[in-house]
């Protein structure tokens, strides 16, 4: 037995027992990651003194049984996207402007993570500054998908999703903006969980753009979502955009009674049909268990493709000032393309003269999009879609592609703009390569989002083929 | 025809003032940049701008930007929002400035019969030093004012003359220290002012340009760089020239303007609202509380004193120059009265006006001369107001004379000690004995013959000398009013 196959949910019940040790753990763990990661590229710094950590949480557990009460991820093994700060750890957002850098302070997320317990395994190679969705826009090379290795894994958080994948780590923590944790997972046949926005702390996270900037895990079944994040989430005095209710987190149960809405425009006919038709299918499972299933209609997602890419875009330009070659060691001549790009459009769009024409009335859009979405809630509790409109893509795909993001989160950028949980579960496979189903919940309803997608799990065995070492 | 008469001048006023928050506008560090003995020491990821930090807003500096809003009677924002200000500057260091744009805290409002167009909230940056470090021409950063929470009023372009504007930034800056919000110095920099100046021929019609000075930091500067500045333009325009629109800086060594920045390159800031931080709104109630907090201003106080006491208007204003002085003023005043009507049944007839004027004097007069001497505030001497209260009543009841008085005041004022126990321990009470007085009174006539006889020959005046001479006789310890009636009588006048 590996143990680094194992999923959090079945760690914690074994370190329980003691069936295992979380230093025999970590060394799977760190074993996996030394074996894969030539291919993969999914890590861009592990954690040295992970083995030690490890040994210490062991030898407390002796003298302390109860501490596995007070800590719910003791021992478990995570991989934290590049973009989160980790005092002591290199931190880059896989950047070569910050490349070297290395934090003086610890993100509100992996402080929680590390007060719960987890073990810090490594930083996950992103797309640059989380610019991308394929992780190829990555400044330190692209990571690969572990279905196949001429394959993207997605992205921006394509490390993290392609680490679970690969088991090499138990779950993995992700940052979405507009698709960055949902379609990476979608790609990598993982559970990607998307809060609401201000559901988790952005501090500490290195931003991309700040209005939909929200921390995630990437998970190998959704118990173990529900578990981290109910970790991670939280008002935090660091970040006033936090959401000041408390967070409940109930255990899963099915609840028949939700009403799911099937969003029709979401299944393009652009999209790979044969991707269409397994979601279909999916949803035709729930069907059967009994849930009221209809048909609902959203606005076009194209539209959410251009109030998403002036807004992100504008956010970005600000956001990335503060690299401005005094600090930080590398001068602005070590931005990738990707960056510059946007640093570019997004400057554009909120000079004086345009501002009106673009950044103004995309806020005007994306008012529209959020109440598009709060009377179709009217109607039904959660939407069910595709996540992406095609499986993996081959690697170089991005090349001459500047609107290659958008494109792949056409599904998922509506609901970003909205601050609105979603999930992807994994729901079958096109030529082997997996295929995501999305659930979407209203603001801050993580738990029916949850209830729905662990109920699906439940009734099929998607999550227990794995990709290939 | 005389040319100045030709140019009517339109200045409006750009004012920051650093708030005297406990905390920086956005984080937790300590706002003390003037107080910090090294720099970066009040520093932490939000204020130095480093990735993933983000601004949460301080309670407080939008209560006290509030605040000075009702002061002012502007209108106050049921929602307002903070809006990034992006530029590139190395003292600030997230390479936008959080401020307020299209929605500010206060709109609207007048002081001195000035239009406040608005109030504002943002932050400060950091403040550079360039230095020479190992025979390298260097710049540094200090970073310990980067994020001092920093109140931004502007004025509608309505005031004619530097003079004009000297008193309003004069009035405001009471009214900032009245509120307790800001030392407001200039000196120090926590209270800046930006002039924006041009001449025009029509008031109704503004020029098409206009000149911002910066670096100015006393009032003085600021009436000069005026004053320069007009003179400047009217010698460009009677020259058929119009002024460039720019930004200059007061040099305060040569007393002239210099050009800093023109019009062509302002910066297009790209404001847009501020993502880390949520929409502010508030409630009626809200506002109701703040404004329950805002405590007498300048110009009521000294209102209520000129119809209250009865004071003078320039008494009061002396009075009312800052709160300290006010409440020093009213308590010993309060304490005054108190001790007077000790045992007074029916407190409604004293009437507060019948002691104000003694009071006043004895602050405006002695202790004002003896706190310019000292370069001393009034809330860090040894006298206190119920001392000065004491002072008075001794002077009442015919236990010291005027004279002795002074001398008790100078003694409290360098020792703290009651004047009472002075009184007591110096035995510097009125002499009761009368024939004491009455021989003294005697002596001095006989030996003032000149005077004596001035006096009978009808000059008024050297019945002073007479007194005098008396007072000093008997060591002060007489009543001057006395001494003059006993003078008269043995004079048979």
């Amino acid at each position: 037995m590996t143990l680094n196959k194992l999923n959090v949910t079945q760690a914690k019940k074994q370190i329980a027992s003691r069936d295992i040790t979380i230093s025999d753990l970590v060394h799977d763990v760190l074993r996996a990651i030394d074996r894969n990661n030539k291919n993969l590229n999914a890590f861009l710094s592990v954690n040295s003194s992970a083995l030690s950590e490890a040994e210490k949480l062991d030898q407390q557990l002796f003298n302390h049984p109860a501490i596995l009460e007070e800590k719910p991820l003791y021992g478990i093994p995570i991989a934290v996207k590049d973009n989160f700060l980790t005092k002591g750890i290199p931190t880059t957002a896989s950047a070569k402007v910050l490349e070297g850098y290395i934090p003086q302070y610890e993100s509100t997320v992996t402080s929680k993570l590390k007060k719960a317990g987890a073990i810090i395994i490594g930083k996950t190679n992103m797309d640059a500054w989380a610019h991308g969705s394929s992780t190829e826009a990555s400044d330190f090379g692209s990571t690969k998908n572990p279905w196949d290795i001429t394959k993207l894994p997605g992205g921006s958080s394509g490390g993290s999703a392609a680490a679970v994948a690969a088991d090499m780590c138990l779950a993995a923590i992700g940052s979405e903006t507009a698709g960055s944790i949902r379609q990476p997972a979608a790609w990598c046949g993982v559970v990607g969980m998307k809060p609401s926005y201000g559901r988790v702390s952005r501090y500490g996270v290195i931003a991309m753009a700040s209005s939909t900037d929200s921390p995630g895990p990437i998970t190998k079944m959704v118990e173990d979502a529900r578990l981290i994040l109910s970790v991670i989430a939280g008002e935090d005095e660091n970040d006033a955009t936090t959401i000041t209710k408390k967070y409940k987190s109930d255990p899963i149960k099915p609840n028949k009674s939700l009403k799911l809405g099937i969003v029709k425009e979401y299944f393009m006919k652009e999209s790979d049909q044969e991707l269409n038709s397994i979601v279909e299918k999916a949803i035709g499972v729930l069907e059967e268990q009994g849930y009221k299933v209809q048909e609902v209609s959203l606005l076009d997602p194209k539209y959410a493709i251009a109030v998403y890419t002036i807004v992100q875009r504008a956010e970005v330009s600000s956001n990335l000032a503060r690299y401005d070659g005094v600090r930080y060691g590398n001068y602005r001549d070590t931005f990738g393309e990707e960056a510059k790009r946007r640093v570019m459009t997004g400057t554009h769009v909120l000079s004086s003269g345009y501002y009106d024409a673009y950044y103004k009335k995309a806020q005007q859009a994306r008012k529209l999009i959020v109440n598009n979405y709060i009377d179709v809630f009217k109607k039904v509790d959660l939407l069910l879609s595709p996540v992406t409109p095609t499986t993996a893509l081959p690697i170089g795909a991005t090349e001459g592609q500047a609107m290659f993001g958008e494109m792949q989160d056409v599904l998922v950028e509506a609901s970003s703009l909205a601050g609105l949980p979603g999930i992807t579960v994994p729901c079958g496979f096109v030529k082997g390569l997996p295929v995501g189903m999305q659930i979407t919940g209203k603001f801050e309803d993580e738990q029916s989002v949850m209830q729905l997608a662990s109920h699906y799990e439940s009734l099929t065995n998607w999550n227990k083929t794995k990709a290939n070492e | 025809m005389n040319s100045s008469t030709k140019y009517i001048p339109i200045i409006g006023l750009e004012i920051h003032i650093e708030l005297a928050t406990k905390s920086k506008m956005f984080c937790g560090c300590k706002n003390d940049p003037f107080g910090a003995d090294k720099p970066n020491i009040y520093t932490c990821p939000v204020c130095l701008g480093l990735p993933g930090a983000l601004p949460v807003p301080n309670k407080k500096a939008v209560d006290w930007t509030i605040l000075l809003g009702l002061a002012l009677g502007s209108k106050i924002s049921t929602t307002s929002k903070f809006d990034r200000k992006n530029y590139f500057y190395p003292d600030l260091p997230k390479g936008y400035q959080i401020s307020q744009y299209d929605e500010p805290l206060a709109l609207g409002g007048r002081l001195n019969d000035i239009r406040i167009t608005r109030a504002h909230l943002e932050e400060d940056t950091g403040k550079l030093i360039h230095a020479t470090v190992k025979n390298r021409k260097v710049s540094l950063v200090d970073f310990n004012r980067s994020g001092v929470p920093l109140l931004e009023i502007v004025t509608e372009p309505d005031l004619r003359s530097a003079e004009q504007a000297v008193l309003f930034l004069k009035r405001l800056r009471q009214i900032v220290r009245y509120l307790g919000i800001s030392d407001a110095d200039m000196e120090k920099g926590s209270m800046r002012i930006e002039p924006n100046i041009s001449l025009s021929r029509n008031v109704q019609k503004l020029p098409n340009y206009k000149v911002e000075v910066k670096n100015i930091n006393s009032f003085r500067f600021a009436k000069n760089a005026i004053d320069y500045e007009l003179k400047r333009h009217q010698e460009l325009l009677e020259k058929g020239e119009v002024p460039k629109q720019e930004t200059r800086g007061w040099n305060e060594n040569k007393n002239i303007t210099v050009s800093q920045r023109s019009k062509e390159e302002a910066h297009d800031y790209r404001y847009f609202p501020e993502p880390d931080i949520p929409p502010m709104s508030f409630s009626r109630s809200e506002i109701e509380r703040i404004k329950s907090s805002l405590p007498e201003l300048p110009q009521q106080k000294l209102e209520r004193y000129v119809s209250e006491y009865d004071l003078s208007r320039y008494d009061a204003e002396l009075l009312t120059v800052n709160r300290e002085v006010a409440a020093w003023f009213e308590e010993a005043l309060g304490a005054y009265i108190q001790t007077v009507t000790q045992g007074v049944k029916q407190k409604d007839n004293v009437k507060a006006s019948a002691y104000a004027k003694a009071v006043s004097n004895w602050i405006t007069g002695d202790l004002a001369n003896l706190l310019k001497k000292d370069k001393a505030k009034i809330t860090e001497i040894r006298l206190l107001p119920g001392h000065l209260a004491e002072l008075l009543y001794l002077v009442d009841k015919g236990e010291i004379s005027s004279t002795i008085a002074k001398q008790v005041f100078g003694e409290v004022y360098a020792t703290g000690v009651a004047p009472s126990t002075i009184v007591a321990e110096q035995d510097l009470g009125l002499v009761q004995d009368s024939s004491a007085l009455d021989e003294v009174v005697s002596i001095v006539v006989k030996e003032n013959k000149k005077a004596v006889d001035e006096l009978k020959a009808g000059k008024v005046s050297a019945i002073g000398f007479l007194i005098g001479q008396v007072m000093s006789r008997m060591k002060g310890k007489a009543d001057p009013k006395q001494v003059k009636q006993l003078i008269n009588k043995k004079l048979n006048i």
